[in-house]
């Protein structure tokens, strides 16, 4: 019997010491429970130094400001952060920079024994007593629980955390048995509203429609659209609108894709049940229809995040991808991409699988409108850079479209439509001509965080804004 | 050569962000409402929005044109303080039922225009949606050098006439077809009242092919959705402009060789027919242009 009853028990059982490394995934998004609780409970029991590697960090985690300024948490390394950790970290609060990698670069690093772990902690919406676990039954169902897959594998010691222990042998299972030493019972493990969208929406905004609308067209001129398509988007408002004007187009000529990839939300979901993929690849569910689907669908197939992107695996699906939606914070003149920081500087996300599928996919499209708000989001050099512009094919934005000069290819299939192709000087000039050229940020000489790229490579050392 | 009015785009006066935005969703014209888009408290704040607007922002080919107050509100002389820019094309001056009306804006505008040094006239569109208006639509049209359309305004027009708005429209057809007669016989443009229902994009499809069956040089709009669909509708199709094209060049040949009568397969081709495909490679031709 691996089951354990309470949490102090399991972490004295791990193993856990001053100065190592946890983990965590971050299937339960901004519904998650564990990740605090277990902070919490180490810091009760006087464990010091630690290295927290969360998959990514939202909002609800914001109990990691209290333990970096109590000294439980030392350095922290991850894909994405948001929300008010972010915010405290980029004030300078930590002595160490945090460490951002993209969905693969996590996996790479895991298997190749730079991010060792020491103990993961897993959240399981569904265990049974021996540690076989899954994310698709329960209360906390999440769907696909393709980030933890590297934990389990290669960290010395693993704890299941689940709210939900069925009878033996649980069906289906997503990490076995094998992988797991302990499995620990708790009240919950997080909240269902917090974990998946009930629904997620296509924008109403006449500016990102426009931009789909583009985008689509940019799709179907590249000659990728196509039977046998492989693609991937987001799940913000814009990247589905693509989606929908895609799936308009994939009906009128009568095209089947073969795999959609990434976090899977509605709309892929239905496109695929209406025959339009054959396959789903899903490394993380948005909304409770993908939960849905990934239970029913055979389809519908759960990968681990070193299958979708790890560059040190034999092979990943990232690399087969035809066309990549992305999307940017900001984007510079040499196409570098920031999804890190704000316009400001401070830590509000993080490369997730940006940077794999920009590198991976046939076609890469970054998807923006060239203002938020008062801001123009093409800049002169990004404020972080965490997709190489080498790997960016095209800009398409409400009020023109700027292929990379690199692909060339793109830019003569392109330059023959009514597109309105232009350049990404002459975007910044027209988005200055609106906005005016905004202040620039002033930065002191401490490193908050470094980027890597997928295969390890820093990039860009993000310094502390100095904000006033 | 005039510009194509085949779709003119509603925009809140008070909305920054569709009012910087407004030059990307490819209507042929753009209208920032001052007027029922507006609340009474917002109306300062549209004002100085689109003075801003107008000095700042290139609209490039898109035709601008504000909607201000109509005449019996008191708003009218301090919105056109704030818009009458050199950059302004067109004012839509709402509720208008008489071509006294129209002569009475003409006198103000003019006047403003003075005061400012703007040697080229502000062009008016007259937003006809009263059965006095609808009665008067040939003396609207003809009302003044400036006048380039009028526009149709459906939902106020059905509440005079003491109706009630249908997605089949018979209610409106009289007028529709009355304010076109009126427009053509003073050279002027006719546009057609907005679609409401934003999400049903099938009936706004059937209503604008009504429109354009009707005689409308094209449609307001009060969604960027709704652009597409209606410039499709109104835009002549490839056969249609190939068709005229032949016509052109059997017509060009027979003075050539100097026939009185002219059939192309078939069919005897006259004046009407040739005065409308010159219409259809007209209509074309602007549609290059924009591309």
């Amino acid at each position: 019997m691996k089951v354990i009853n309470t949490l102090e028990e399991v972490i004295k059982k791990s193993g856990l010491k001053d100065g190592m490394t946890i983990s965590f995934h971050h299937h339960l998004r901004n519904g998650d429970f564990v990740l605090n609780s277990v902070l919490n409970k180490v810091a009760e029991m006087g464990i010091k130094d630690l290295t927290i590697a969360p998959s990514s960090v939202f909002p609800v985690h914001i109990d990691i400001i209290d333990h970096i300024k109590n000294g439980v948490v030392k350095k922290i390394e991850c894909n994405y952060m948001s929300g008010k950790v972010g915010e405290v970290i980029s004030e300078g609060i930590m002595d160490q920079p945090v460490v951002f990698r993209s969905h693969g670069g996590r996996a790479r690093a895991i298997a190749s024994g730079e991010l060792k772990i020491d103990v993961a902690f897993l959240a399981a919406p569904a265990a049974d007593s021996e540690g076989n676990i899954n994310g698709i039954n329960g209360k906390a169902a999440c769907g696909s629980l393709g980030y933890a897959f590297s934990d389990a594998r290669y960290a010395d010691k693993v704890i299941a955390i689940t709210d939900n222990i069925e009878e033996y042998p649980l069906t289906p299972v997503s990490i076995d048995q094998t992988y797991v030493d302990y499995v620990l019972e708790v009240e919950e493990i997080g909240d269902p509203e917090g974990i998946v969208s009930g629904t997620t929406q296509i924008t109403q905004d006449p500016v990102g429609l426009k931009i789909a609308e583009y985008t689509a067209e940019v799709i179907e001129e590249s000659g990728l659209l196509k039977d046998g398509l492989n693609f991937q988007t987001g799940a913000g408002g814009t990247s589905l609108a693509v989606a929908d004007k895609l799936k308009d187009k994939m009906i009128e000529k009568n095209i089947t894709g073969n795999f959609a990839m990434g976090g899977i939300t509605s709309y892929l979901v239905n496109m695929m049940e209406e025959g339009l993929f054959k396959s789903i690849l899903d490394v993380q569910c948005f909304d409770l229809d993908a939960v849905r689907s990934i239970r029913e669908n055979i389809e519908h197939q759960e990968i681990s995040s070193s299958w979708y992107a790890n560059t040190e695996s034999k092979s990943c699906a990232v690399d087969m991808l035809d066309v990549v939606i992305l999307g940017a914070t900001e984007i510079d003149t040499d196409f570098n991409v920031n999804v890190l920081t704000n316009s400001n500087g401070v830590i509000m996300g993080g490369s997730g699988g940006h940077n794999d599928t920009a590198a991976g996919a046939n076609l890469t499209i970054v998807v923006a409108p060239l203002f938020r708000t008062r801001l123009p989001i093409v800049v002169d050099k990004v404020l972080a850079k965490t997709t190489p512009g080498e790997h960016i094919d095209v800009l398409v934005t409400e009020r023109g479209i700027a292929v990379n000069p690199a692909n060339q290819e793109l830019y003569k299939k392109l330059k023959k439509t009514n597109l309105p192709i232009t350049t990404i000087e002459k975007l910044k000039e027209e988005a200055e001509k609106v906005a005016g050229k905004p202040q620039k940020v002033e930065f002191s000489d401490n490193i908050i965080a470094l980027v890597e790229a997928r295969d390890g490579e820093i990039i860009d050392k993000v310094r502390q804004p100095l904000l006033k | 050569m005039e510009k194509l009015r085949q779709t003119m785009l509603f925009i809140p006066g008070n909305n920054p962000g569709m009012v910087q935005n407004g030059v990307v969703f490819d209507s042929d014209s753009v209208i920032f409402d001052l007027e029922d888009a507006v609340s009474l408290k917002e109306k300062d704040t549209a004002r100085i929005l689109l003075k801003h607007a107008l000095v700042n922002i290139d609209y490039g080919s898109v035709e601008v044109v504000v909607r201000i107050n109509a005449l019996d509100s008191d708003l009218l002389n301090e919105d056109l303080e704030a818009i009458v820019k050199p950059q302004l094309d067109t004012i839509l001056v709402p509720k208008i039922n008489t071509a006294d009306d129209i002569k009475q804006v003409d006198e103000i505008l003019t006047k403003i225009e003075k005061e400012n040094d703007i040697e080229s006239p502000i062009k008016l569109i007259a937003l006809v949606e009263t059965a006095l208006g609808v009665e008067n639509a040939f003396s609207i049209a003809a009302s003044s050098e400036r006048m380039t359309a009028i526009l149709f305004g459906g939902e106020d027009f059905t509440a005079d006439i003491r109706t009630e708005r249908t997605d089949r429209g018979e209610e409106i057809d009289y007028a529709r077809s009355r304010i076109v007669v009126g427009c053509r016989a003073a050279g002027i443009d006719a546009i057609d009242t907005p679609y409401s229902d934003i999400n049903n994009l099938d009936g706004l499809a059937k209503d604008a092919k009504r429109a354009k069956r009707l005689g409308f040089e094209g449609k307001s709009l009060i969604s960027p959705k709704q652009i597409n669909i209606v410039n499709k509708i109104f835009s002549p199709t490839e056969e249609e402009v190939n068709w005229a094209k032949r016509v052109v060049r059997a017509i060009e040949r027979a003075e050539k060789e100097g026939k009185g009568v002219i059939s192309l397969d078939g069919k005897m081709i006259d004046a009407p027919i040739v005065n409308r495909a010159k219409r259809i490679i007209n209509i074309a031709a602007k549609k290059e242009g924009v591309l």
